[in-house]
């Protein structure tokens, strides 16, 4: 599942929605059921940091470990399927030029920032920044309590037998793409990682580019 | 030695006890029998500890924590495991809250491995896995899923379907091999195994006692455990947890200035 690649065919003249996404900022938008999302890596080993929300009922989102019962296995590849809190098929991945991508490393935050590398680093800009600013401006009645963990497309996070667990300099590079087709109508809320502490983005956070497509 | 203590002022510093107390009889605050399948929730006052043991050598404790005082703070999965740099928890780790606080600690612990990426059981997983008993047929012998028992808990204190995240598994291993597949492993299980959870922080607890997800048995066959408060005080300067990382120093010093 972790190393196996599979190309799309789809082509970008043709997406309903092309965006860059500046490096620490947050994009919030629906994605109906049926399209196809890709995320595109345009300068490497960035961290896209991502939740999705039933656009229906944002009460059931994504739950990473429905789905890592689901596939028995920790890494998101080609064919894993993004779970909900519900056990309800989220999104599945269809095509990857990567190879593997994190659901374990959670999102940094202002807190976790003291906790890892010093109490000072309470002020430096971060992904559950972005989450809570993202939510509070939406319409949706989404909350803190709605801030789960999520999924870090990009990311490599490697867990060894005995249970060590490691930020490891990404394994993508510019121009990777992952792309994934919603099974329900969803809320996409992304934030493209502005942490400068650690490996997860080679200490420099650049922007991402997504765009979407109709069903075919 | 990391820095924070340092710079902590005489106050603050004497907030921190010099050594948290060895568990004795006479600390003993009160005892509880849990069967398996079971629920239960409760509040765990900083400076006490509760010792969980797995009666038989077999049980499975689905576990979520939620600050008593703002309950949308909670424990947080990946900021417990990327503080620590490990996939499972022992002796020496500690539970954090997304607000980069402790709400408890593992001093102590005889099984060596409670996973906490796999989830809990719902109502599809069991049924799946094990068919239905329904009360009707088998009054309190039912079937019960760890989803359901842990919703009941939270919702006793205002809580719901939002407020579910990962939880742990306490006494289960699940160890991951090159590619990331999972293995629910039981070798090292032996009755009578223990662990301390020691609160930092006011903690809501909130559990069920029903099977892992990833339980290979056929058989819905849920262990006991023993629940014993004992009052330990909190995390002491020359402690486990606190000395075992910088990250568990910084932590530390966040849940202690919480309370000066």
């Amino acid at each position: 599942m972790s190393a196996q690649l599979a190309e799309s065919t789809l082509d970008p003249a043709r997406a309903v929605l092309d965006d860059i996404l500046p490096a620490g900022e947050p994009w919030m938008k629906e994605v109906k059921r049926g399209q196809i999302l890709r995320m595109v890596d345009l300068e490497g080993n960035q961290a896209v940091d991502t939740i999705f929300y039933s656009a229906v009922d944002p009460g059931e989102r994504y739950s990473l470990t429905h789905t890592i019962q689901a596939q028995g296995a920790l890494y998101l590849g080609v064919g894993s399927v993004l779970m909900s809190s519900e056990g309800r098929p989220l999104l599945t991945i269809v095509a990857d030029t990567c190879g593997r991508h994190d659901t374990l490393g959670g999102a940094c935050a202002s807190e976790s920032n003291t906790v890892r590398y010093a109490l000072e680093k309470r002020f430096m800009h971060s992904c559950r920044d972005n989450y809570l600013l993202a939510i509070a401006y939406d319409g949706h009645g989404l909350n803190k309590r709605d801030v789960v963990s999520n999924v870090n497309f990009f990311m490599n996070v490697p867990v060894t037998p005995e249970g060590g667990l490691t930020f490891e300099d990404g394994i993508s590079a510019p121009g990777k793409y992952v792309e994934l087709r919603a099974e329900m109508d969803l809320i996409v809320l992304i934030s493209n990682c502005p942490q400068l502490n650690n490996p997860c983005n080679a200490y420099n956070p650049t922007p991402v580019r997504c765009l979407v497509w109709d069903p075919v | 030695m990391d820095a924070t203590l340092d710079k902590l002022t005489s106050l603050a510093r004497a907030g921190m006890p010099e050594h948290s107390a060895r568990f004795a009889q006479d600390k003993v605050l009160w005892e509880e029998l849990i069967p398996g399948g079971a629920h239960w929730s409760g509040l765990l006052r900083r400076g006490n500890t509760l010792r969980i043991t797995d009666l038989h050598g077999g049980a499975n404790v689905a576990m979520l924590l939620y600050h008593q005082e703002e309950k949308t703070e909670r424990y947080n999965m990946p900021d417990t495991l990327k503080a620590q740099h490990t996939a499972f928890l022992t002796r020496g780790h500690v539970c954090y809250s997304d607000m980069g606080r402790v709400l408890c600690s593992i001093p102590e612990d005889t099984c060596g491995w409670h996973d906490t990426i796999c989830g809990a059981l719902d109502a599809a997983g069991l049924e799946k896995k094990y068919g239905t008993a329904r009360f009707q047929e088998h009054r309190n012998g039912m079937y019960r899923n760890a989803v359901d028992g842990l919703l009941v808990e939270i919702g006793k204190w205002g809580l719901g379907k939002r407020d579910m995240v990962a939880n742990l598994n306490l006494f289960s291993k699940v160890a991951a091999d090159a590619e990331g597949r999972l293995h629910f492993e039981t070798a090292h299980r032996a009755p009578g195994q223990h662990i301390d959870l020691r609160f930092e922080m006011n903690v809501l607890v909130a559990f069920s006692t029903a099977p892992h997800p990833l339980d290979p048995s056929p058989s819905y066959n849920p262990q006991a455990i023993k629940l014993t408060a004992w009052r330990s005080g909190t995390a002491g300067a020359d402690d486990v947890c606190r000395l075992s990382c910088p990250e568990n120093h910084r932590g530390l010093a966040n849940t202690e200035r919480y309370f000066l």
